[in-house]
């Protein structure tokens, strides 16, 4: 049977597999939302950049 | 191929599933209570939560609520269709069969524990994972059939979704959370035996053993009148704690005793009385009973926007 064609389990099972398809498609919208927020939390991370950070090297003693 | 049209022929004669089918099976109508309290949990907590992660921890709250839900039609499938009021649910009607309801349930119990983990903590997960084995495991499986204080132990399940939006926003359980979870824990058997009451309902066919059944409906009058009282200092308790203020005080001194006052009516009415009127002091009390927890879970609200705005 070539797939173009419509059976009848297509049509009865259409409602299903659009219900299906947009629960997939709002879980993934959900997960990059949720990746976004948890981004924009640790907002204060620095990533590797190749050089040393500021941030985490120790202070200079000045000797006094 | 001619296997599948066979099969599938004989199947849309007696009705095949739809996308809503499978909706129902989570119990659209519990998981609106489960939002909206869950939501006020979270929102009357002393920790801003960024709105995508709020959002998500409410889906997820309720995704677990219904999921609970499909594991309890899956279990109750055989008591469902001996009653008028649960036969045409989708397991009982055919639509579903029973090995789908149950691997939705897992699949989605499973889904929902991960995601709020993921998305909050895993206490608030922890404790969602905990009320879904409580409600499909405790209330569905050992109680219900064994107990008339199923309703009563049952209740627990339902009251734990403002816990969880509590500990999700601050990833702890504090006195706020546990009151607000005893408010619903102990509204919740005078809610349903009220129901009960006026409800000539066919448990005793499916051999559930409910309170009216086991101990007479004057005994149920009896207990409603006690757990209103126990009821109204968890109320007030609450109005006592830093998620309250001045709206919840005023509505749950207001509510409580409008609910003191119908509980001590149905108290004291014979049966022979309350046929007599068609149990309309039954009914009062229960369609009251619905505004009451959400009137209290609304004031906690408009106190938290009272302190937001900076007016409390």
């Amino acid at each position: 049977m070539p797939i173009t064609e419509t059976h009848d389990l297509h049509k009865r099972r259409f409602g299903r597999n659009l219900g299906v398809a947009l629960s997939l498609v709002g879980f993934a919208a959900i997960v990059f939302g949720l990746t976004v927020a948890k981004i924009r939390e640790g907002a204060s991370m620095e990533a590797f950049d190749h050089t040393p950070r500021v941030s985490i090297t120790p202070p200079v003693e000045t000797g006094q | 191929m001619t296997d599948l049209t066979t099969n599938t022929t004989a199947k849309a004669a007696e009705g095949e599933a739809g996308f809503g089918d499978y909706i129902a099976l989570l119990k659209p109508r519990v998981m609106s209570l489960v939002v909206f309290t869950a939501l006020v949990g979270l929102l009357v907590a002393p920790v801003q939560v960024d709105p995508m992660i709020a959002f998500t921890a409410i889906l997820f709250i309720a995704l677990g609520g219904g999921a609970s839900g499909a594991l309890n039609m899956w279990y109750d499938a055989d008591i469902d269709a001996v009653m008028r009021r649960t036969a045409r649910r989708p397991v009982p009607s055919g639509k579903v069969t029973a090995g789908e309801a149950l691997s939705l349930g897992l699949w989605l119990s499973a889904i929902s524990v991960a995601m709020l983990g993921l998305a909050t903590n895993w206490l608030a997960a922890g404790i969602l994972a905990f009320t879904i084995f409580f409600y499909a495991v405790v209330y569905t499986m050992w109680l219900k059939r064994a107990t008339p204080q199923n309703i009563v132990i049952g209740g627990a399940a339902g009251a734990f979704p403002p816990m969880i939006g509590w500990a999700a926003a601050t990833g702890t359980v504090s006195v706020e959370a546990v009151l607000m979870f005893a408010l619903i824990f102990i509204w919740t058997p005078p809610h349903f035996w009220a129901l009960a009451l006026f409800m000539k309902s066919d448990y005793h066919e499916a051999k559930v053993p409910m309170l009216t059944v086991t101990h007479g409906r004057a005994e149920t009058r009896r207990q409603i009148l006690i757990y209103t009282f126990a009821l109204v200092p968890v109320a007030l308790g609450l109005g006592l704690t830093s998620v309250a203020g001045p709206v919840y005080l005023a509505a749950a001194l207001v509510l409580n005793l409008i609910f003191l006052k119908g509980a001590v009516a149905i108290w004291r009415r014979a049966e022979a009385q309350a046929e007599a009127d068609a149990y309309a002091v039954e009914k009062r009390f229960f369609r009251f009973s619905l505004y009451y927890l959400f009137l209290h879970f609304g004031a906690l609200l408009a106190d938290a926007g009272l302190r937001t705005w900076g007016l409390a």
